[in-house]
């Protein structure tokens, strides 16, 4: 029963990261209808740059909440202009090219980021800075409830929450669900679709930029392909809640955490990763638009 | 025709292949210089190096003077193949220095045999490394001893009797160790209370370990690469698991302790070599190392630098120094002091040595205890 | 250049280069011929799907995987033929390893090849994925060891002229269906789906039949690809793997089968004529060169090296106007 209970809690764990990255790929989704393939790179992007910051202001040394920040700042400012300079450069440019240019061109820079990071970077693994320690908040069942995932948790229902109000409720929110329904209309109507393309990719990539922070502090270990999985899965995630759809993606994301925790505890980890896809595989046969989307007929 | 031009252009540098200087002796080596494993691969090259500026230095092999052409394998097998085809048939070297994972051996010891070249490894542990032919040599000892050496650790010196195993499945090595191990640690008596895999890459092992933590065990054996033996280590201790770790020379690079911290302090691993050996070649060698790359060598550097000497010393023995002379001189290796211990090649072309246990602590590995063949 | 549509020439000619390579170069280059040959047939395959049909498939290395196993199992275990006609047991495995790829392109395809876009890309490479992970925990494959000792062809020339038949039966192949009423088709389905089905095209059957098709050659290709490296381990048919299929397919221009043999032999000898330049600065640059390329291919000139356009098509509009 312990053990059970303990599952469940990593599976969350597991789940509210996922949720976190998830939330980008499906606002990206739900404004431009493309999967930013280079999302999870991105993510990458931003737990080196904390890295580097922390080394170049000494913050090892001292652990903390304002290190914390630091951190938290400075990734989130790393992934936004990466996140803006890709949707300058190399989206915008094919807007109204055809769907498979724009899918192509996204998995380049995709393996732009992930390869020129193992040049930059080097391709072996580099230990994130531990600036909080991890306590032990609460013991239900016999099983500790650590601060780490409760802040993960935390974070993920925040942001959920938030940009549920951002689109839902301000006026930001509603020309950003006015250019996801036709761009050329919004723009005929005052708003600018470029400027509102930008601030989409600067949330979604902020987002993961708090999530690769506090990834690296629960597991410490950074290489330049570490996005490369964590991104199939938050995609899988997303398409499972319904992709365009801000609480899917979190609900999606808990689903995935927790079946991928199950199957590799009572059946076996080689499974792991074939899992996501075969969830995937599932569900866009069996209900393409997720569990929490609405199923749009394709006009002529 | 410009397109013509352009890839007339990418195939000519081909077509330029390097003049070899008739006095000097060219070697070849691919090693993992980028790719995940790169530590590896950079502490093995250093090694290597090292052992071929002092022997330049001290007048080189018969009088000519030791090139040394060394190329990247990316960490990929096929990478490998191609390298070793390229040093072979390109460049013409006389012997090749082959890289660590067993699997890259793999692919590139063929082609090495089949242009009866002389191939030796540094550290390729796996046992089928050296059945690919009669000119495949190499300076470590193999899995199964190694397998051997924990199983007899954790019986004698730990006094376990029941321990889980956490192998890494997509990894030849890991499984090849843990296979052996739970075998030989059946044969003296022990329990395998559970034999749980993971993925190179993975980050996340809670899953895992909570399925050992309700088996019990008194000791963990996880022989996996010290990419993530570090994090099982954490999340092992932040589950609540005390029991002791153990794993093979996987774990060997400084990049354990400073990933794993504190929870990886007290845990024991097999390894080729140990910087506190008074061994004064040795010391002599650590010495040189730290004065040349200003870094304290690794198991890894330390088998480069013998498969270069004992490659040297083969070259050296021949008359002719054609590559079947050499093939025989290498075979013919016997008590070579090596900074890895004394080597003398079996029958098999495997290098019969003893294996050390360490402890790590910190940044360093504190040495417990020999175990011979 | 009529000439040149005749398979019987083209083989010739294979075999006049055939010769020319045993005996100018040594075995570096033999070898890159070989690899040459094995990503025609990738790029080839892929571009079936990717050019023709308009279909998006990033899981080309599952079926390279699963021919590559096939023909080393099958290699390793079928001796119909005995000694003088060994070339025969291949020709039986590689068919079998490409049958098998096939099969498994319509296990795949069927359910898939519903799905628009974005979703087969992501799906193609799960499955891709999921082969590899399945070929890990096949024990009797040998799993994570790989799988060695598999037998090569004996000499260079033969194996050649084998690889050769294989990729001269592949371009024929698509070339001539290309020209048929199943081309037509397959266009159609990349240029309108809604109108196609319409029209009477039945679509999903057409993105079946080239999926099948494709993965057939892919499987050919791993076969091959298995026998002039005698070891093969499922970390060569990874999703990179794949991404270089559809490099070549992308820089070649998708719809071109001139521009995917093109593509094909520059990608293939890129990595290693990029070497002195790697060997200086330390970095693996080919990927980073690669994937550059692709973002600026997508922006500057989708259409790739060669557009729709085949090699006589250009030579018309190029060469003879200068005439």
């Amino acid at each position: 029963m312990q053990d059970f209970v303990q599952h469940i809690i990593n599976g969350i764990s597991l789940g509210s990261i996922y949720a976190l990255i998830a939330l980008g790929y499906t606002m990206v989704y739900g404004i431009l209808k493309m999967i930013n393939f280079a999302h999870s790179d991105v993510y990458m992007v931003g737990a080196f740059g904390a890295y580097y910051i922390a080394r170049a202001f000494g913050i090892e040394a001292q652990p903390g909440i304002g290190s914390l920040a630091i951190l938290l700042v400075s990734s989130m400012i790393a992934c936004s202009i990466l996140g803006l300079a890709i949707e300058r450069f190399a989206y915008r440019p094919l807007r109204n090219s055809p769907k498979l240019n724009i899918l192509i061109t996204a998995i380049g820079v995709s393996l732009f980021l992930e390869y020129s990071g193992q040049a930059v970077f080097g391709a072996d693994p580099k230990v994130f800075p531990e600036v909080m320690t991890d306590h032990t908040l609460a013991t239900i069942f016999g099983v500790d409830l650590k601060s780490f995932d409760l802040t993960v948790l935390g974070v993920s229902i925040l942001a959920m929450l938030g940009l549920e109000f951002l689109i839902y409720k301000t006026k930001l929110g509603k020309a950003m669900r006015a250019v996801s329904a036709n761009a050329s209309v919004a723009s005929m109507l005052g708003m600018n679709p470029d400027r509102i393309i930008a601030f989409t990719f600067v949330v979604g990539s902020a987002l993961a930029g708090i999530g690769s922070v506090l990834v690296g502090m629960k597991y410490p270990k950074i290489d330049p392909l570490m996005g490369m999985m964590i991104g199939m899965k938050a995609f899988v995630a997303a398409v499972l809640g319904g992709i365009g759809n801000v609480g899917g993606a979190v609900l999606g994301a808990l689903i995935m955490g927790l079946s991928e925790e199950m199957v590799v505890a009572y059946f076996s980890s080689t499974y792991r990763d074939a899992l996501a896809f075969g969830i995937l595989i599932v569900i866009l046969i069996f209900r393409p638009a997720g569990l929490l989307g609405k199923y749009s007929v394709e006009k002529v | 025709m410009k397109r013509l031009l352009v890839t007339l252009a990418l195939v000519l540098p081909l077509m330029v292949s390097c003049t070899k200087k008739s006095d000097e002796i060219l070697i070849g080596e691919y090693d993992s210089l980028t790719g995940s494993d790169a530590t590896f691969g950079l502490s093995t090259n250093k090694g290597v190096r090292m052992a071929f500026d002092e022997i330049n230095a001290a007048g080189g092999i018969k009088g000519k003077k030791v090139a040394l052409k060394t190329l990247d394998d990316q960490g990929k097998n096929e990478e490998a193949a191609s390298a070793t085809t390229r040093l072979i048939t390109q460049d013409k070297v006389i012997a090749v220095i082959g890289g660590v994972a067993s699997g890259r051996s793999k692919a590139a010891a063929p082609i090495a045999q089949a242009n009866k070249i002389p191939f030796v490894s540094p550290a390729s542990t796996n046992p089928d490394v050296t059945k690919i032919g009669d000119y495949v040599f190499r300076v470590c000892f193999i899995d199964p001893f190694q397998g051997f050496v924990m199983a007899k650790f954790a019986t004698e010196n730990l006094k376990l009797k029941k321990v889980a195993v956490l192998r890494d499945v997509k990894n030849d090595y890991s499984v090849g160790l843990a296979d052996v191990f739970v075998t030989e640690f059946k044969k003296m008596g022990g329990e395998i209370v559970a034999d749980i895999s993971y993925q190179a890459g993975d980050i996340d092992f809670k899953a895992q370990l909570t399925q050992i933590r309700s088996k019990n065990p008194e000791g963990l054996y996880v022989p996996g690469y010290y990419t993530e033996v570090g994090l099982i280590a954490q999340q092992a201790r932040q589950l609540g698991i005390k029991a002791p770790m153990m794993g093979g020379d996987g774990w060997d690079s400084d990049k354990l302790s400073e990933i794993g911290k504190d929870a990886i302090n007290g845990n024991y691993y097999s390894n080729h070599y140990t910087v506190e050996s008074t061994d004064p070649a040795v010391t002599e060698f650590i010495k040189k190392f730290k004065e040349k790359y200003n870094e304290t060598p690794d198991a890894l550097a330390a088998l480069g630098y013998d498969a270069a000497r004992i490659l040297a010393q083969a070259i050296e023995r021949t008359s002719d120094m054609s590559s079947k002379s050499i093939r025989d001189e290498l075979s013919k290796t016997k008590d070579f002091v090596g900074v890895t211990g004394k080597i003398t090649m079996n029958e098999n072309r495997d290098a019969m040595k003893s294996a050390v246990v360490v402890q790590v602590n910190g940044n360093q590995r504190k040495f417990i205890t020999t175990i011979a063949q | 250049m009529k000439a040149f549509k005749n398979p019987l020439i083209a083989l010739l000619a294979m075999g006049a280069l055939a010769l020319a390579l045993e005996f100018g170069f040594n075995a570096f280059f033999q070898l890159m011929a070989m690899f040459i040959l094995v990503n025609c047939l990738m790029s080839m395959s892929l571009n079936l799907v990717n050019g023709y049909t308009g279909q998006f498939s990033l899981g080309h290395a599952g079926f390279m995987a699963v021919g590559a196993y096939a023909a080393a199992y099958g290699s390793s275990h079928v001796h119909i033929f005995p000694e003088p006609f060994l070339m025969g047991n291949y020709v039986i495995t590689t068919l079998l390893a490409g049958a098998l790829a096939a099969f498994a392109g319509l296990l795949v395809g069927l359910p898939s090849l519903r799905l628009k876009g974005d979703y087969l890309a992501i799906v193609t490479l799960g499955f891709g994925e999921i082969v590899r992970v399945a070929l890990l925990n096949m024990d009797f494959l040998g799993g994570p060891r790989g799988y060695s000792g598999i037998p090569s062809y004996g000499n260079f020339i033969s194996g050649f002229l084998f690889a050769s038949f294989w990729v001269l039966l592949c371009f024929f192949t698509i070339w001539r269906l290309m020209g048929s009423s199943h081309g037509r088709g397959f266009l159609s389905v990349r240029e309108d789906e809604i109108a196609a089905e319409a029209m009477g095209i039945n679509t999903t059957r057409m993105k079946v039949k080239a999926f099948v098709l494709s993965s057939f050659f892919a499987g050919v290709a791993g076969a091959i690809f298995a026998h002039i490296t005698s070891y093969i381990s499922p970390s060569s048919f990874t999703f990179l793997q794949s991404v270089n299929a559809v490099i070549m397919v992308v820089l070649g221009g998708m719809g071109s089968m001139t521009g995917s043999l093109v593509a094909a032999v520059i990608v293939t000898i890129l990595p290693e004529a990029l070497r002195p330049l790697q060997d200086l600065t330390g970095i693996d640059l080919r990927m980073v060169i690669y994937s550059l390329a692709l973002i600026l291919m997508m922006i500057l000139r989708p259409k790739g090296l060669f557009g729709a356009m085949e090699f006589g098509d250009v030579w018309r509009k190029y060469v003879k106007r200068s005439s």
